[in-house]
Formats: C-alpha cells, sequence, structure tokens
C-alpha cells in the first residue's frame, strides 16, 4: 500500500514539476508586453463603460490612449465624455500630455411635440419601442419626426439621466447627463442631440426636427420649426442654417445673443437657464428655468390666442367686435 | 379526412358577415389618388406630368426594376398634381392624383362581358402582358406576379396551386369572386398552367366555402388538368408554405421558395386579374374589397377603382359606425389598421374592416408564463417567446439563428397568448434589424 502511495506522490510530482517548467518557457515565449501606463490609466477612467468615448469600455479606450501616445505623441479627438475635464487632465498627467479643456456637452431633446402641442390622434397599444412603433407609423401625434415617446431613450441611458415626462409625454434630460451619447444612438428619430453645456447651462436651441414644409408640419404640431427663416435673418453670427424647412442652430457660432427666439412665430426655439427677458416680466419669471414649466406656459399662450382668434372670428361673423366677450 | 397542414394553426371565429352579398360596384371617386409603390420591390417610376389627361387603364407609372410593377390610371380626367399623400402609415409617399373627369376606357380593352376561353398567346407573351398589365399578387402580399412565373434555370414547376383558402376571419372577396366569375378564374388558371409550363393546378378551399367548393368543382370538369379541393378550416391556411404542406405534402426549406419543391402559388383573386390581363387586355386598375365589421350597417364587396379613398367604400356600406374603434386594411389576424381613412385603396387592399371599440383593444401586456402555447400554435415551428427576448435584448445574431427570417407574420402567437404580449410586434422588428443586418454583411 505504502509503495503506491509513494509512486503516485513521485509521479504527480514529477509531472508537476515538468508542467512547471513548460509553462515558465510558454509563458516567456507569448508574454504579452503591456505598457503600465494602461494600468495607470484605467485606474483614473470612470469605469462606466458606457461606451461614450466610441470605444468598448474603459480599459479598451485606456489601451487605444496609450498606444494612440505611443505611436503619435496625442492623444487628440480622444475623450472620456463622462468624465470631462477633471479626467482628462488626470489622463493628460499620466500620459505626460497637455489635456485642451473642451466644453462639456449634454444631451439636448430637439422635440416639443407634448401632448398639449401636439394633441393624439390615434392611439398605439403595440410593443413599447420606439424602434419599432418608428417602423410601424408616424406616431400619435401624427408628426412624422416628432418623438414617439416609447422610452427607448430611457432604456438606453445607464445613468438615469433622461426620463419620460408623464404630463408631456416627452423625455427630459436631468443634471446627471455625462453626455455619453447612448440616447442619441437609440432614438430611431435622431431627436436627441450632444450640444454643448454652455456657460451657466445656458442653451439656445430649436427644439424641433420636423423637415416638412410649413403646412404639414403645423398641422401635426403647434410649435413645430415652420421653416419661415426669421430666425436665420436675424442672427447676426450665421449661427443657423435652413435646410429642408427645418432651421438649426450651430452650437460653436451661437454667441448666445437671444435674437433669435422672439422672432420664431412658433416658438419653436428654447432658450434654457436664461435670465427673464425685461419685456414679459410678471409672467416670465419661473418660465424659462426647465422644458416642463416652458411646456405648460406654452400651452397657456397657445389656449390663450386660440380663444383670441375665436372672439374675433366670432365678431367678424356677427359683426359686432364685442360680441364674443358678452357672450 | 380532410387536408390540412400539420404544425400549428388556430382557429379564430370567423364572422365571414358578407358571404352571400354579391359584388357590387363603387361609384368612380371625385378624386384618385394612384400611390406608386402598391407592390413589393422598387416603385415604379412616373411616366406623366401635372396637367396631362389620363384614361382608364392607361399606364402612368413603369415599374423598371426585376422586382416591381406598372401602375395603371383607374379612372379619367386630368393629373391635379404629382404629390407626397399618407399611406395606412401615416408616412408620406409619392402619389399621382388625378381629378376625374366622366370614364373614358383605353380603346384597347375589351369592355364586353363575354367569356373569352380561347387561350392565344404562348408561354413568354403571357408572362410579357402580366407584366405589362402590372398584375401583382392580389392575396394582400402584392409581389409581382410575372416575376413568380419567370422559373429559375435548373428549377422545374410541376404543379400549380391557386390558393382559395382566404382564411382571414371577415374577407370574402375571393369567395364572391370564386362564385360570380369562376369560369374567367379556371381560364386564368390554364393561362397561368401555360406560362409556367405545368399540366397540372391544384385549387385550395377552405371547407367554410361549401358553395364555392361545388361550384367550382363543377366548373372545373370542363378544364383539363385542374382539380378542386376542400381544406380543413385552419388558420394560416392561406399562407404560401402552409398550403403546399397541405396540398401536396412538400414543404418548403427554410429561406427558399415554393419553386424549390416543384410547386407555385398564384392566389385566387390573382387568377382573374391574370383572365382579364390577357383574355380582355386590361390592366389591374380595379379589384373586389370587402367592407365589413359587426357595426357596419351593409357589410358587402365591392368592386372598387384603386385611389379611391376608404372613405367612399366606407359610405357605400352604411356610413362609419359610431362605435368604431379601429379600421383596419386586410383582415383582422394579418390587417395593419389606417391611420385615417383618407387613404385610398391599393392593390394590396383585400377588405376594410371596422372593428367596435370594445373589441379593437389590445389585452393588458401581463409577464410571460412559459406556457408555450406560441411554440404550439406557430406554423413555421418558430419559438415566438424566445424570439421576442432576444429582440428586447437587442441579440439579433442569435435572432438570426432562430431562424425569424421564417417567420410569415401570421399572428397565431400574439392572438393565442394568455399574456397578451406583443410577440409579433417584436418579431416584426427583428426581422427587420436581421435583413438589414444581412444586407450590411452582404454589401
Amino acid at each position: 500500500m505504502n509503495i503506491v502511495l509513494l509512486y503516485s506522490v513521485i509521479t504527480l510530482g514529477a509531472i508537476g514539476s515538468l508542467s512547471a517548467v513548460i509553462l515558465y518557457f510558454v509563458a516567456q515565449k507569448f508574454k504579452v508586453i503591456e505598457d503600465p501606463k494602461i494600468d495607470e490609466v484605467s485606474e483614473v477612467l470612470p469605469a462606466a463603460n458606457c461606451g461614450g468615448c466610441g470605444f468598448a469600455g474603459c480599459r479598451a479606450f485606456a489601451e487605444t490612449l496609450v498606444n494612440q501616445k505611443n505611436q503619435k505623441g496625442n492623444i487628440d479627438k480622444l475623450r472620456c465624455p463622462v468624465g470631462g475635464n477633471d479626467v482628462m487632465a488626470q489622463v493628460g498627467k499620466i500620459l505626460g500630455l497637455d489635456v485642451e479643456e473642451e466644453d462639456p456637452l449634454v444631451a439636448v431633446v430637439r422635440c416639443n411635440g407634448s401632448f398639449a402641442n401636439s394633441p393624439k390622434k390615434v392611439s398605439y397599444e403595440g410593443a413599447t419601442s420606439c424602434a419599432f412603433a418608428h417602423s410601424l407609423f408616424t406616431g400619435e401625434g401624427g408628426c412624422p419626426f416628432g418623438c414617439l415617446g416609447l422610452s427607448d431613450c430611457v432604456i438606453a441611458c445607464g445613468f438615469d439621466a433622461i426620463h419620460i415626462n408623464p404630463a408631456t409625454g416627452l423625455p427630459e434630460v436631468n443634471e446627471k447627463c455625462v453626455a455619453c451619447g447612448a440616447c442619441v444612438d437609440a432614438c430611431p428619430r435622431k431627436i436627441i442631440e450632444l450640444r454643448p453645456k454652455g456657460k451657466k447651462d445656458k442653451r439656445i436651441f430649436v427644439s424641433c426636427v420636423n423637415k416638412e414644409k410649413g403646412g404639414p408640419a403645423k398641422k401635426n404640431c403647434a410649435v413645430a420649426c415652420i421653416g419661415c427663416g426669421k430666425c436665420v435673418k436675424v442672427c447676426a453670427f450665421d449661427a443657423i442654417t435652413l435646410v429642408n424647412n427645418l432651421a438649426y442652430i450651430d452650437p460653436l457660432k451661437c454667441k448666445l445673443c437671444r435674437k433669435c427666439a422672439p422672432e420664431c412665430p412658433t416658438n419653436a426655439i428654447h432658450e434654457l437657464n436664461f435670465p427673464p427677458r425685461k419685456e414679459k416680466e410678471g409672467e416670465g419669471v419661473e418660465v424659462k428655468k426647465t422644458p416642463v414649466a416652458k411646456e405648460i406656459a406654452h400651452a397657456a399662450t397657445q389656449l390663450i390666442s386660440k380663444t383670441d382668434e375665436a372672439v374675433i372670428s366670432d365678431g367678424k361673423e356677427d359683426e359686432k367686435p364685442t360680441g364674443g366677450e358678452n357672450s | 379526412m380532410l387536408k390540412t397542414f400539420k404544425l400549428g394553426g388556430v382557429h379564430p371565429a370567423e364572422n365571414k358577415l358578407s358571404k352571400d352579398k354579391s359584388i357590387g360596384v363603387l361609384a368612380i371617386p371625385k378624386v384618385a389618388s394612384i400611390p406608386f409603390s402598391q407592390h413589393l420591390g422598387a416603385p415604379a417610376k412616373v411616366l406623366v406630368n401635372k396637367g396631362d389627361k389620363v384614361r382608364v387603364g392607361q399606364i402612368i407609372a413603369k415599374g423598371e426594376a426585376f422586382i416591381s410593377a406598372n401602375i395603371h390610371s383607374s379612372v379619367s380626367g386630368k393629373i391635379a398634381r404629382i404629390d407626397e399623400v399618407i399611406d395606412t402609415s401615416g408616412y408620406k409617399r409619392p402619389a399621382v392624383i388625378i381629378e376625374v373627369e366622366g370614364d373614358e376606357w383605353e380603346e384597347s380593352i375589351d369592355r364586353s362581358k363575354e367569356l373569352k376561353k380561347e387561350i392565344r398567346l404562348g408561354q413568354k407573351e403571357i408572362i410579357q402582358k402580366i407584366n405589362e398589365m402590372g398584375v401583382v399578387g392580389l392575396g394582400g402580399a402584392t409581389f409581382p406576379s410575372h416575376v413568380k412565373l419567370m422559373v429559375p434555370e435548373g428549377k422545374k414547376a410541376e404543379v400549380l396551386i391557386v390558393n382559395g383558402v382566404e382564411c382571414e376571419p371577415y374577407l370574402t372577396s375571393d369567395h364572391r369572386l370564386m362564385m360570380e366569375k369562376g369560369e374567367e378564374m379556371l381560364v386564368g388558371t390554364q393561362i397561368l398552367m401555360i406560362a409556367l409550363g405545368v399540366n397540372k393546378a391544384m385549387i385550395g378551399i377552405e371547407n367554410n366555402k361549401p358553395d364555392a367548393i361545388s361550384h367550382l368543382a363543377e366548373l372545373a370538369k370542363n378544364f383539363s388538368g385542374i382539380s378542386v379541393h376542400g381544406l380543413k378550416v385552419k388558420y394560416p391556411q392561406g399562407a404560401e408554405k402552409q398550403l403546399i404542406k397541405a396540398l401536396v405534402n412538400r414543404e418548403v426549406p427554410s429561406g427558399k421558395l415554393p419553386i424549390e419543391v416543384g410547386t407555385v402559388v398564384h392566389n385566387a383573386g390573382t387568377t382573374y386579374a391574370v383572365y382579364e390581363a390577357v383574355q380582355k387586355n386590361k390592366p389591374l386598375f380595379e379589384r373586389v374589397v370587402t367592407i365589413t365589421g359587426k357595426s357596419v350597417k351593409n357589410p358587402g364587396n365591392f368592386l372598387v377603382r384603386i385611389g379611391t379613398p376608404v372613405l367612399d367604400l366606407i359610405e357605400a356600406a352604411g356610413g362609419l359606425p359610431e362605435d368604431t374603434g379601429k379600421i383596419i386594411g386586410g383582415g383582422p389576424m394579418m390587417g395593419k389598421a389606417l391611420i385615417s381613412a383618407d387613404v385610398p385603396v391599393v392593390k394590396g387592399t383585400s377588405g376594410i374592416l371596422i372593428l367596435r371599440e370594445n373589441e379593437s383593444g389590445r389585452k393588458e401586456v401581463a409577464h410571460c408564463i412559459r406556457c408555450g402555447k406560441c411554440i404550439t400554435v406557430c406554423p413555421m415551428g418558430l419559438e415566438p417567446f424566445l424570439l421576442e427576448k432576444l429582440v428586447i435584448n437587442g441579440n439579433f445574431e442569435q435572432t438570426q439563428k432562430e431562424r425569424v427570417l421564417d417567420c410569415i407574420e401570421c399572428g397565431s402567437c400574439h392572438f393565442t397568448c394568455p399574456s397578451g404580449r406583443p410577440l409579433l410586434d417584436y418579431i416584426r422588428y427583428g426581422k427587420s434589424r436581421v435583413s438589414q443586418m444581412m444586407r450590411s454583411k452582404a454589401s
């Protein structure tokens, strides 16, 4: 018995040592030489693995950073949107490079086709997927370009930064947004855009992506861009372009002068986080802070203007201008 | 024992309300809007300009691609504009809008009612004629008919199958056509047999139309090679592959066409269109449409010019009922809800179904309880619950491996799901993503 035991120990021991020697040489032969900086860089990255940089996770991004530094001596066009300037500065420190500061970006929803602005014409009960609904029909409001409100962007967001507002049926981006771009890719109608956050979060943008002519666009939504071009004319910085009946404000050229917004006949241009305008004091104070408040204000003005029209048209028919008010 | 297909299938309530209503002729509309893309494949290229005068049957758009079809004017009058109009989905598609003046037909069209039995054209000329006349499959898929008749090299057609199944509940247009134009359809079947070079044709009709079966069987005695077969009622028997299985007991391999097993399937309505195209020189510009629904005053079958607004058809059936919940283009199983009643009737409109508000809603969606009913009823042997899950998770490579492209979109899975899950919605989306993926890989 003892001899059997002894033989076993010796054979196994011999196999073990032999394997160890083989493994040692194999490991030497096929050694992966990795720049130790890759580890250092991935240490400072946020480890969110969101893919916002365009690479498959933070480790892949760290590898690309170090490789590009070694090959080209720079890390141009590589950027971690989640970490922003802080993280990029740390990365620069490790790699011994100066990284230029860039304006942080934020996701902007360019549709204001809320329940109030673009009332439901049909009702949809199918799968809760924007991508499917987009292939099926134009949407409950009828706009072929507008938000479908079925939460594909919300599902795509890994940072809890975008939610559908049940009052408007539109997604809203909160301060947690890191501009990873997941929602931009998820939206089948390309409504969401990454725009510079702006100083003190001040932003001006056209909240519409409808490329139809004015008439059809307005038919489905009260706040659609109708491509009238008034904003283009008033802009002193050539920041606004009009392509396919749709105005677009280039955030890099825009100086936030706020001349365009009051020109827009359909209130399609949104100003966020600006102090209230002087002319509209009293009413406008709380209005501009959040898109929700703006929404309600829009709806309210819409209603007011509609009733005004009704009064006027009633009056015309009866040829009694005051008739409407009396009744 | 009646024949049917083996795998899966369901039996929804038949509701054939308009089966005894003979085909009426709907008045010509005041304005007709005729879309360029009424068929599978490339849209046709427009040949007319604004302000042109057109006659009934005049070609207005030419299908130039291999899979495409000609479009003819269904009315006479002036072309008001060539514009974009909304289709059933609400998206805009290019169309010709014609203001109707009178009813002047092209002189080449034989308008006599007389039956023309003698077939003068040869194989090639028939296919040419069917192509010229813009005939497409009238069962709903609108695949250009002439393409189906061109048998690829190395393959041989053995039997022509005529699909008179009409397995969709409510729809009766093919049923009525078989009852009223039976002889013409049989001549059409003979024409198709010559075009394919076969000497055997089988007409499959479900057993819920005994009058059509006996009527056609009686008529078919005078036509050599054509036999009529009654089939057990089971949805989706009208699907090409299921019908082949039921009639000749052959299985079309995954991803292949029926010609692989020596068969070619044409719809019963198509045989009539073929008869008219070849014997009467009449392009496909009108078709029989069923207008039906439990609340509809006068459900019926109408011969409708292409481009007529659906609303005209609804008016003819006694107007839109007050309790309307949904207007569906096609049958309740595979049809699509219309976004507006102003959309035109096109070549693929087999019926307009008006559902009541209380029957049009979907079930509330609950969780999948793994009962496996969807697998039992799937006529293609797929696992709908699995496909749904894969699509939701965005795993399209696995979706492709699970043969999502074999799905015929019959909707049996969704129909039977006790949890009301929108299985077919996700599968349809998965199909479009997978074919997109395959196209980008190929290029």
